[in-house]
């Protein structure tokens, strides 16, 4: 097994571990793909899993009724890339967006981002998300798909310290390592995902 | 959080605590399930390096703590963060107030920080008029409830779903069903809520890095990322001890973070703010953010020759995780805000004398803290200090003098061992124990009987003993201890015949005296220290390779304590330090050293389980030898759950608390019995004590012996 394939496979291991869902994509398009596909098998009302349903507060209720139509946030990626995905978006009938994160506080279906690099001791996504669109995007999505080139996996932390730091020198900067979904143990040590962040995490390795 | 104004009332806290029957299921559940998940996480790394590195990298960022913190601010500054320092937590909480004040925040979303706790930042925000809501679940259900924190990582550990569900009914206006999952979603959205409305976010900081001015917060929910993003001002509120040099002191107690406190790899979210960031919420589209850092006792603290290494600590609650004594009581009546061991020693400077001194004597010095410590802080050890320290401020209570003044003399304390085996003639039973204890004892501590003193000491019987060794390959002396000498002197015998058979001369030198440790263990630094120096003064190091005790909590005491005790006297220093290099425990002596074989031992297949002494396993770092030679010695080994758990012995400890005594016996009785062992062995006669004294009082027929007396007995 060459270095690369290694790196991959521990990494595929490590965020499995932690409940992230890992699949090999062949290209943008593949991701395009799947992304539609994902939402569109999340049910309609999914949003709901995440809190509309219970019995709430009326002021907290409220904020669940100002969500319509499925969601796709790709906001800080490429051009040709936002365009290729809203234009498949659209066809499938979800709306996809860019900005305005601020305005879908009470959630977005699917945030897409691209990840900086991969860390495969643990199975973590580092995100670099100074542009505040982006930065809500992995925070306000119900299912968060990032996109890591294969080539981009590193051993450890300390293998990135370097493109952290001159990232961090360039200041403002907000960088995330991201491993797995948003979770808690704070009820009797039982474990639930999606508390504040994403209920589900799905990384889409990408061949390059 | 302490009220209790003396020990009496604290003991009656703790009885609370013994009898909170949720409780004490979910600390033993998680008790166990560390261990494994711990264990796990740092599987196939050398955690004892981690350790060290991490030790090393704050030893210096402490040294270098004012260069460090111009550095942070420089930078940070740079970056448009305006920083503030604190001197104590009243005027952290000023500054916070004031910044709301200042940028007309009205509403506040709080992620977790126990520096917050520290300063009671909430009460000092909402007295100021703000709306504060913390949203990190465990902290909202604890805020909701008016509590304190009962642990560093879990807040809200104490907590059954059945009484958050409560909880959120009360909250939501609407009944709310106990399943777990469905609670934390109605946290997210209720919360949702408030950082959409919020104009300030609060944070702590695991990492404040000088270089690049920014820092790291370790997180799983993703709450402290929306608090740090939502609202347009950001305060993160951190201590001087958060401070480091490099990202890379960040990146390495990250891998010993996440991994020490959970079990986990690490968090779902690590995030690293650097300057000033986009906000779309914010006037100018900046973030204003303010860097508070606390001081409160903490730049002293690091000038502290001994207490310095406080500063080490990364705040992973790993000291309460494997406390036994956090295991039966939970973290409100193990700490004050800050929990376990580490929270011991913080309460002292961060919260006074006051709240600190019923919570020092509570440590059962087992050494489980020290062992799992990512900062390799001697735990055990400062915690004594600081009792110590209390005391001088306090004055000794009688018993200490009076324990004290006896042990200073070696004849006057032997003399009164002779007349207590007089004095206990009208209640001492033929098998060893005393009918009903004397009235100095109250009822909670007729868990367990206790040994009469024995007819001959160890020390008589040397003297018409002693054996000749005609071509000795190995010289040591003895050193016995008290309850080896005049409570069980047949374990010395037993390892004297063993160690002649085997052409090892001996010693047994008379002016040595008991050790020192319990006196120590009552915060009596002062006659520790004189009796370390009667017991130097005893031995001629020259005459022997090795001096050897049967009582590991001995062993662990003239090896590790010793030379730390006479530090101050050059001369003696030397001494202790050759003399602590020739202490050793009687199994490794006889497993490594002596290398005896199972040729020379009578088979007889009894069925032996093993308990592991704290001060052996974890103070000498011996787990084979003991485990080995039981099977050496003739018998079949059958492994006890939690072998190395403490059995609730402590020395004084049991005196100070029977009843957390008690129900740690109980437990250890429990997985011994569980074994269908016929005997436990031990290397202990501490341990002996309570675990014979625990099986009389239960009725069972479990015996137990001192791994020498096995060893003596199958002898061919």
């Amino acid at each position: 097994m060459s270095a690369t394939q290694e790196l991959v496979q521990k990494f595929t291991e490590k965020a499995e571990l932690v409940s992230a869902f890992v699949t090999t994509v062949s290209s943008e398009d593949e991701a395009f793909k799947y992304v539609i596909d994902l939402c569109d098998k999340k049910d309609a009302c999914q949003l709901l899993m995440s809190g509309c349903e219970r019995d709430l507060s009326d002021k907290a209720e409220a904020l669940c009724d100002t969500k319509q139509q499925k969601i796709i946030a790709a906001p800080g990626q490429k051009k040709g890339f936002y365009k290729e995905l809203a234009t498949l978006s659209k066809k499938a009938g979800f709306e996809c967006i860019d900005s305005g994160m601020r305005d879908h506080l009470a959630g977005i279906d699917i945030g897409v981002t691209y990840a900086e690099y991969g860390i495969a001791e643990t199975g973590t996504l580092m995100i670099d998300c100074p542009s505040e669109e982006l930065r809500l995007a992995t925070m306000i999505s119900e299912y968060h798909v990032c996109i890591l080139p294969k080539s981009k996996i590193k051993k450890d932390s300390y293998a990135v310290e370097k493109m952290m730091l001159t990232r961090m020198k360039k200041t403002p900067n907000y960088m995330a390592y991201v491993t797995g979904a948003s979770r808690t143990a704070d009820i009797e040590r039982v474990l639930a995902l999606g508390v504040h962040g994403p209920l589900e995490l799905h990384i889409l390795l990408l061949e390059d | 959080m302490q009220k209790a104004k003396n020990l009496k009332e604290y003991r009656e806290e703790l009885r609370e605590s013994l009898d909170n029957d949720f409780l004490r299921t979910t600390l033993d559940n998680f008790a166990i399930a560390y261990k494994a998940g711990r264990a796990n996480a740092f599987k196939d790394m050398d955690v004892k390096e981690l350790i060290n590195e991490i030790a090393c990298s704050k030893d210096e960022a402490g040294a270098n703590a004012d260069a460090l913190y111009k550095e942070f601010k420089e930078n940070a500054e740079a970056a448009g963060i305006h920083v503030h320092y604190a001197k104590d937590g009243d005027e952290a909480n000023r500054i916070i107030a004031q910044i709301a004040k200042d940028t007309n925040c009205k509403k506040i979303v709080k992620s977790k920080s126990m520096t917050a706790e520290e300063t009671l930042l909430n009460h000092d925000l909402e007295a100021a008029g703000l709306e504060v809501t913390e949203t990190d679940l465990g902290e909202w259900i604890i805020q909701l409830r008016h509590e304190g924190p009962s642990h560093m990582v879990m807040p809200a550990i104490h907590l059954s779903r059945y009484q958050v569900g409560e909880l959120f009914s009360d909250v939501t206006g609407k009944k709310q069903d106990s399943d777990i999952d469905k609670l934390v979603k109605v946290a997210r959205r209720e919360l949702r809520q408030k950082y959409v409305d919020a104009d300030m976010g609060i944070t702590g900081a695991n990492f404040a890095v000088a270089e690049t001015g920014g820092i790291g917060l370790v997180t799983n929910e993703g709450n402290a990322r929306l608090c740090s993003t939502l609202p347009r001002v950001h305060v993160a509120l951190m201590g001087l001890d958060k401070l480091l040099p490099k990202l890379h002191d960040a990146l390495r107690i990250l891998k010993a973070l996440p991994r020490n406190a959970t079990g986990q790899q690490i968090t779902s979210y690590v995030t690293w703010i650097t300057g000033a960031n986009e906000c779309a919420s914010a006037e100018d589209g900046k973030k204003e953010i303010h860097y508070v850092m606390l001081d409160n006792g903490r730049s002293e603290l690091i000038k502290d020759p001994l207490f310095s290494q406080v500063n080490r600590c990364i705040r992973c609650g790993a000291c309460a995780n494997v406390c036994p004594v956090y295991r039966l009581v939970g973290g409100h009546k193990m700490g004050h805000i800050y929990i376990g061991a580490i929270g011991l020693i913080l309460t002292y400077f961060f919260h006074g004398k006051d709240k600190a001194k019923n919570l020092v004597q509570n440590c059962i010095n087992c050494e489980a803290c020290k062992d799992v410590c990512a900062g390799g802080i001697d735990l055990p050890r400062l915690i004594k200090e600081i009792h110590a320290r209390i005391l001088e401020e306090d004055g000794h209570p009688l018993p200490n003098m009076l324990l004290g003044k006896v042990l200073k003399n070696r004849k006057l304390f032997h003399g009164l061992l002779r007349a207590a085996k007089w004095g206990q003639k009208p209640v001492a039973e033929k098998d060893g124990f005393i009918r009903h204890l004397p009235l100095i004892f109250s009822k909670e501590h007729s868990f367990r009987a206790l040994p009469t003193i024995a007819e001959t000491p160890f020390r008589d019987w040397w003297k018409d003993n002693k054996p000749h060794v005609e071509k000795p390959k190995h010289r040591v002396a003895l050193f016995s201890g008290c309850v080896q000498d005049f409570v069980y002197p047949e374990q010395m015998a037993a390892a004297v015949k063993v160690f002649a058979a085997n052409d090892v001369a001996m010693e047994y030198p008379m002016e040595q005296s008991c050790c020192g440790l319990p006196v120590q263990m009552m915060g009596e630094m002062k006659t520790s220290k004189e009796v370390a120096i009667q017991n130097l003064r005893a031995f001629e190091l020259g005459a022997y390779d090795y001096i050897i005790t049967l009582c590991a909590s001995c062993a662990g005491h003239l090896k590790h304590n010793y030379p730390k005790l006479v530090m101050d006297k050059p001369a003696l220093k030397l001494k202790a330090d050759e003399f602590a290099s020739k202490v050793i425990d009687y199994s490794s002596f006889v497993h490594d050293v002596l290398k005896v074989e199972e040729k020379d031992y009578k088979k007889v297949d009894t069925k032996a389980t093993y308990h592991a002494p704290c001060h052996l396993c974890r103070g000498l770092d011996v787990h084979e030898a003991p485990r080995k030679l039981i099977e050496t010695g003739g018998m079949e080994y059958v492994e006890c759950s939690e072998e190395e758990v403490c059995c609730g012995f402590g020395g004084t400890f049991s005196m100070k608390f029977p009843e957390l005594s008690a129900e740690l016996l109980s437990n250890k009785l429990n997985n011994v019995e569980e074994t269908g062992a016929e005997v436990l062995l031990t290397d202990c006669p501490g341990c002996i004590m309570q675990l014979r004294g625990g099986l009389k009082t239960r009725g069972s027929k479990v015996k137990v012996q001192h791994i020498a007396e096995i060893m003596a007995e199958n002898t061919k």
